[in-house]
C-alpha cells in the first residue's frame, strides 16, 4: 500500500468535520475525494498534506507515519484550489521554487534545475511562457503552472484541491483529459478533491464517496455506477426519478405491471423505488404510469423529456430518437416504464 | 436541530457556518509564530505598556485627595476647557469643510487637482515646530493674514483663536482622508438610481450619500479631535501661554514637570491618555461600523 | 459595483464646492508652507547659509539623523514581527495587541516624552538608581530614541497589515509545501510581496522621526549643541528672536516634507495595488 489513512476523525468547535475515516490508496493510484461541500473532502487532504492536524487516527505512507513529518518534510505536491502561484515570480521560477530552496548539499546544480524546468514547462505544453509572470496567464495556463510546481519537487503524492474548480466549462473538459495523461505519464500517486461527479468518474481509477464526514462509498466508478450503496451515492452521482411501490422480492410492483429491482438491504413492503432518466421507455398503449409531456428536448443524440403524472410528480426521461419517441409534442398523454429500478434502505 | 439539543459535535456543516479564515489553519504550518510574537510583545511593553504603567501609577503619591486637588486646580481646569474647547471646535469645523475637500478631490477634475491632494498631507509631514513658527508669523499682527484682520481689533496669534487656527491645520488631513476612500468607492449605480426616482443631485448627496459616510466622519472627527486635544508643536508657538486664557495642557504638564512635579504632570498626563483610549474605542467602533455597513 | 468618474465642475454648485475646496486649502496648508520658504529666503543666501553652517545646527541635524537610524529600522523590525505574527496566526489577545499598537496615533505627544520622564527622570521610578550607576537616559540621546520610538512604532505596522491580511497565507503554504524553510518563505514570497508597502512605511516613519518635537521636547533639556534636535534647535532660534536662522532650519526640514510628500505619491500611484487600500496615520 502506498498511503494509508485509517479512523481519522477531525472535529472543529461547531461540528465534527470527518469520522472515522478510513481508506488507502495503491501505489501510482488516481484517486477522487467526492462529496458536497460540507461533506469534509478538503479538510481530508489537509489532513494529508499536513496543513491541518487531526484529533485522532493515523496517516501512513509506505508504512512511514505522516503525522511525524510537518508540511514541508512530507514533500507532497499540493495544488491549490487557487493556485497559490508566487505573484513576483516568472513561469520558470515558480516552477523551480521547490528545488532552489533545498538545503545546500541536497539542491541540484543551476543546470540541472534549469533543465528540470525545461522539461517539466514542455510537459504542461508552455515552453515559450517560462519568462513570463503569473498575472499573464490565463486560468488554465495558471493551473498547468501550478501542477508542474508541485511535480518539480518529485512528490511521493499528487493532492489537487478543486483542480478545475476556478475554470470554465470547455477549459475543463481539455484538461480533464490532458491531467490524466500526465498522471499516466508519471505515475504519481494522485489524491484529488471535487464536488463534481462527472469529473471524478471520468477521471479516477477509484473514487472515495464522502457526506457529511465518514465515507459512504468507495469503488471504481463503474461499481459505483452500477451498484451504488445508498441512495445518498445513487442521488449524488447523477440525475434520476424516484416513484413509490410495494417491494416484493426482487421486483417493484407499481400495481398492475412490475419492474425489475437491484435491492440494497431494503425489506419487503412499500419502498420507493429510484430509476435513471435512460432506464425508461414511453408508449402511447404499453404498460407504465400514465404521465403527460410537459416538454421535449431533442438533446443531441439523445431526446430528453420531461413528464407528469397525475400525482404531480415530475420525471425527467432521456431515450434515443426512434418511432415511439420522436413525434412527442407537450401535451401528449403516454405511459412511463421503468426498466431497472434501485430500492435502498 | 432544535434550540434545546445538547451542544455536542454535529456532522456536517451547520447552517450559516462561515469556514475559519486560513490563517486559522496555519498555526502548525507557517513557521514563526512563537519569535514573532514573542518579539513583538516585548517591544510593545518596553516602548508602550510599562512606560504608560508609570504614567497611570503616578498620580497617587498624595492619595486620590491629591490626584482631585491637581485636577480641580483652577490653572488646570482652564487648560482642558481650552484644550477640548478649541479641539472641538477645530474638529467641527474640519468636519464640514474636510468633507467638502474630499468631495471635491474626488469627484472633480481640473488642472492641479491632483497635486492638491497631495498636499493635504502636508500637516503629517511638515514637522509640528516648523507649522509653529509658520503659523505664528503668519497669523501675527504684522503677519500676512494677521494684518488684515488687526485693523478691525481682532488679534489672533497669542489667543485662543491662535490655537484654534493651529489645530484645524493640523486636524484637517484626516477628516479629508477618512471621507475620500468612502466616497471614492461609493457605489455609482445606487446614486444613479436615486437620480431616476426623481431626487435632485442634492438630495442625493444629502439622503443617500451623507448616511453612507457616517462612520468615515465620525473616525475623521474622532481622529482630528484626538491629535488636536494632545497637539503641542503647531501650538505653542502661536498659543501665548498666558496661564488661565491660552495655555494648553500639554504645556501645562511640561510646566509641571519643569517645577519637578512628577505627580501634577502624571494626574494632567493619565486624564489626557483615558481621553485617548476613549477616542481609540470610538474609532474601533466606527470602523466596525464601517465594516458592517460593507458587508450587508 | 463601479465608482463614479471625477468630471469637470460644471453646475454653478459644483464650481462654487471646487473654490471652497481650492480656497481653504490654500489658505490653511499652503500658506503656512509658503511663509517658511518666504522666510527663509528674505535675507538672501548668505544668511541662510551662515545660519545652516552654525555648529550648534550642524549638530542639531548630526543628532536628528542619529535619532532616526536608530529609531526607525527597530520600529521597522518590529513592524514586520507585528504583521507577521498578527496576520499570520490567531491567538488570545489580537484584537488587545492591535489596539495598543494604535494608540499612539490618539496619544499626545507630550504624554509619549512624559512617561519617560517619571521612569527615568530625577525623581523618575529609576532615577535614583541611574545617578547612582551615571547612566544618562533622559536628557540624552537614549531618551530622545525612546521618545522617537514611542511616538513613530505604529507606522510601519499599520502600513503592513491590512496589506498582508489581504494577502492572505495562500502563497507561503504553498512554499512551505514545496520545501521552504522559515527564512526562504519570508525572504523569498512574503518580502517581495509587501516590498512597496514596507517601504512606505518607512518614508512615513522617517518623516515623523526626524520632525517629531512635543515628545523628544519633554526629554531633551534642551542642550544646545548636544541634545538638540532639528526642531528644537528651530524653537530655540525662534525664541531669540533668530528669524532667519530658524526659518533656515525650518526650511530644511520643510523641504523634507515635501520629498516626502513627492515619494509618497509617486509610491501611491506607481504601486497602487501593493500598498494598503485603507490608510490611517
Amino acid at each position: 500500500m502506498s498511503l494509508t489513512v485509517s479512523n481519522i476523525t477531525k472535529t472543529f468547535t461547531k461540528f465534527a468535520a470527518l469520522s472515522n475515516v478510513t481508506f488507502e490508496a495503491e501505489p501510482g493510484e488516481f484517486l477522487a475525494l467526492l462529496g458536497p461541500s460540507g461533506s469534509g473532502k478538503t479538510t481530508l487532504l489537509r489532513l494529508l498534506a499536513g496543513l491541518d492536524q487531526p484529533d485522532s487516527g493515523a496517516i501512513a505512507f509506505d508504512g512511514e507515519d505522516f503525522l511525524q513529518l510537518n508540511a514541508r518534510e512530507r514533500r507532497i505536491g499540493m495544488v491549490f484550489q487557487s493556485y497559490a502561484l508566487f505573484r513576483h515570480m516568472t513561469v520558470a521560477d515558480n516552477i523551480a521554487f521547490g528545488l532552489t530552496v533545498r538545503p545546500g548539499k541536497e539542491r541540484p546544480s543551476k543546470s540541472q534545475i534549469k533543465a528540470k524546468v525545461d522539461s517539466l514547462l514542455k510537459l504542461i505544453q508552455l515552453e515559450d511562457l517560462g519568462k513570463r509572470f503569473p498575472a499573464q496567464l490565463s486560468g488554465g495556463q495558471r493551473q498547468r503552472v501550478a501542477l508542474a510546481r508541485a511535480l518539480a519537487i518529485e512528490p511521493r503524492i499528487l493532492l489537487l484541491d478543486e483542480p478545475f474548480g476556478a475554470l470554465d466549462a470547455l477549459v475543463r473538459k481539455d484538461l480533464r483529459r490532458w491531467l490524466r495523461r500526465i498522471h499516466d505519464e508519471t505515475g504519481v500517486t494522485t489524491v484529488f478533491v471535487t464536488h463534481d461527479q462527472e469529473e471524478a468518474l471520468d477521471l479516477a481509477d477509484r473514487v472515495v464517496v464522502l457526506k457529511e464526514g465518514r465515507i459512504e462509498q468507495i469503488g471504481k466508478p463503474l461499481e459505483l455506477y452500477r451498484d451504488p450503496s445508498s441512495a445518498f451515492v445513487f442521488e449524488f452521482l447523477g440525475a434520476n426519478n424516484q416513484a413509490a411501490g410495494t417491494l416484493r422480492g426482487s421486483s417493484v410492483d407499481f400495481g398492475g405491471f412490475s419492474v425489475p429491482a437491484i435491492v440494497k438491504g431494503a425489506a419487503d413492503g412499500t419502498a420507493v423505488a429510484r430509476f435513471r432518466p435512460f432506464d425508461t421507455q414511453v408508449s402511447r398503449s404499453g404498460p407504465g404510469f400514465p404521465v403527460k409531456v410537459l416538454s421535449v428536448l431533442p438533446a443531441g443524440a439523445n431526446l430528453r423529456l420531461e413528464l407528469q403524472g397525475a400525482d404531480g410528480q415530475v420525471y425527467e426521461t432521456q431515450h434515443a430518437h426512434d418511432q415511439e419517441t420522436s413525434d412527442l409534442k407537450a401535451g401528449d398523454t403516454v405511459n412511463l416504464l421503468p426498466t431497472k429500478v434501485y430500492v435502498f434502505a | 436541530m432544535t434550540a434545546s439539543a445538547p451542544a455536542q459535535p454535529t456532522n456536517g456543516v451547520p447552517e450559516n457556518f462561515t469556514p475559519p479564515h486560513p490563517s486559522l489553519h496555519t498555526n502548525r504550518v507557517l513557521p514563526g509564530f512563537k519569535v514573532s510574537l514573542g518579539f513583538t510583545i516585548a517591544y510593545v511593553s518596553l516602548i508602550v505598556l510599562i512606560p504608560l504603567a508609570a504614567l497611570a501609577a503616578r498620580p497617587w503619591e498624595h492619595g486620590w485627595a491629591g490626584f482631585w486637588s491637581v485636577l480641580t486646580d483652577g490653572r488646570v481646569l482652564a487648560s482642558l476647557r481650552l484644550s477640548f474647547t478649541t479641539a472641538g471646535a477645530a474638529a467641527v469645523l474640519n468636519l464640514f469643510v474636510g468633507t467638502i475637500i474630499a468631495w471635491v478631490l474626488t469627484r472633480y477634475k481640473f488642472p492641479g487637482v491632483k497635486i492638491l491632494d497631495a498636499f493635504v498631507d502636508l500637516p503629517f509631514a511638515l514637522p509640528t515646530a516648523v507649522a509653529g513658527i509658520a503659523l505664528c508669523t503668519l497669523y501675527a499682527t504684522n503677519g500676512w493674514v494677521g494684518s488684515l484682520f488687526a485693523p478691525f481689533g481682532i488679534k489672533i496669534a497669542y489667543t485662543p483663536i491662535g490655537i484654534f487656527i493651529a489645530l484645524v491645520f493640523v486636524g484637517l488631513p484626516f477628516v479629508v482622508r477618512s471621507v475620500q476612500p468612502v466616497l471614492a468607492d461609493f457605489d455609482a449605480e445606487v446614486e444613479e438610481a436615486a437620480l431616476t426616482l426623481g431626487a435632485a443631485p442634492w438630495q442625493t448627496a444629502i439622503r443617500v450619500i451623507l448616511p453612507g459616510l457616517a462612520p468615515a466622519l465620525l473616525t475623521g472627527f474622532s481622529l482630528s479631535m484626538a491629535r488636536a486635544v494632545g497637539e503641542y508643536g503647531s501650538v505653542i508657538f502661536i498659543a501665548g501661554n498666558m496661564p488661565y486664557i491660552s495655555e494648553i495642557t500639554p504645556q501645562l504638564i511640561i510646566i509641571k514637570l519643569q517645577e519637578y512635579d512628577y505627580a501634577g504632570a502624571a494626574s494632567v498626563g493619565l486624564i489626557m491618555l483615558l481621553w485617548s483610549i476613549v477616542i481609540l474605542a470610538i474609532i474601533n467602533a466606527a470602523q466596525m461600523w464601517l465594516f458592517q455597513r460593507g458587508r450587508a | 459595483m463601479r465608482a463614479r468618474p471625477a468630471e469637470a465642475p460644471k453646475a454653478a454648485g459644483a464650481i462654487g464646492l471646487s473654490l471652497v475646496a481650492v480656497f481653504w486649502l490654500g489658505l490653511i496648508i499652503l500658506l503656512p508652507l509658503v511663509t517658511v520658504l518666504f522666510e527663509a529666503s528674505k535675507g538672501g543666501i548668505e544668511p541662510f547659509l551662515a545660519a545652516v553652517a552654525e555648529p550648534d545646527t550642524i549638530a542639531a541635524i548630526q543628532l536628528t539623523l542619529l535619532v532616526a537610524a536608530i529609531a526607525v529600522p527597530l520600529n521597522a523590525v518590529f513592524g514586520i514581527a507585528a504583521a507577521w505574527c498578527v496576520t499570520r496566526f490567531e491567538f488570545r489577545g489580537k484584537g488587545l495587541l492591535l489596539t495598543i499598537i494604535d494608540l499612539p496615533f490618539t496619544i499626545s505627544p507630550v504624554i509619549a516624552g512624559l512617561v519617560w520622564m517619571l521612569l527615568f527622570g530625577a525623581q523618575g521610578w529609576f532615577g535614583a538608581w541611574l545617578r547612582l550607576n551615571d547612566i544618562h537616559i533622559v536628557f540624552a540621546l537614549p531618551g530622545l530614541v525612546l521618545a522617537t520610538i514611542l511616538v513613530t512604532f505604529p507606522f510601519v505596522a499599520r502600513e503592513l497589515i491590512p496589506l498582508m491580511n489581504d494577502q492572505g497565507t495562500d502563497e507561503e503554504v504553498a512554499a512551505r509545501t514545496l520545501g521552504a524553510r522559515g527564512w526562504d518563505i519570508f525572504f523569498r514570497i512574503t518580502l517581495p510581496n509587501i516590498k512597496w508597502a514596507l517601504l512606505y512605511g518607512v518614508l512615513l516613519c522617517t518623516a515623523r522621526a526626524m520632525g517629531e518635537f512635543g515628545a523628544v521636547s519633554v526629554v531633551s533639556g534642551h542642550i544646545r549643541g548636544q541634545t538638540n534636535t532639528l526642531p528644537l534647535q528651530i524653537e530655540i532660534l525662534y525664541n531669540q528672536y533668530e528669524s532667519v536662522a530658524a526659518f533656515a532650519c525650518a526650511s530644511i526640514l520643510a523641504g523634507l516634507a515635501l520629498i516626502t510628500l513627492l515619494l509618497k505619491s509617486v509610491l501611491e500611484w506607481r504601486f497602487a495595488g501593493e500598498l494598503a487600500a485603507n490608510r490611517r496615520h
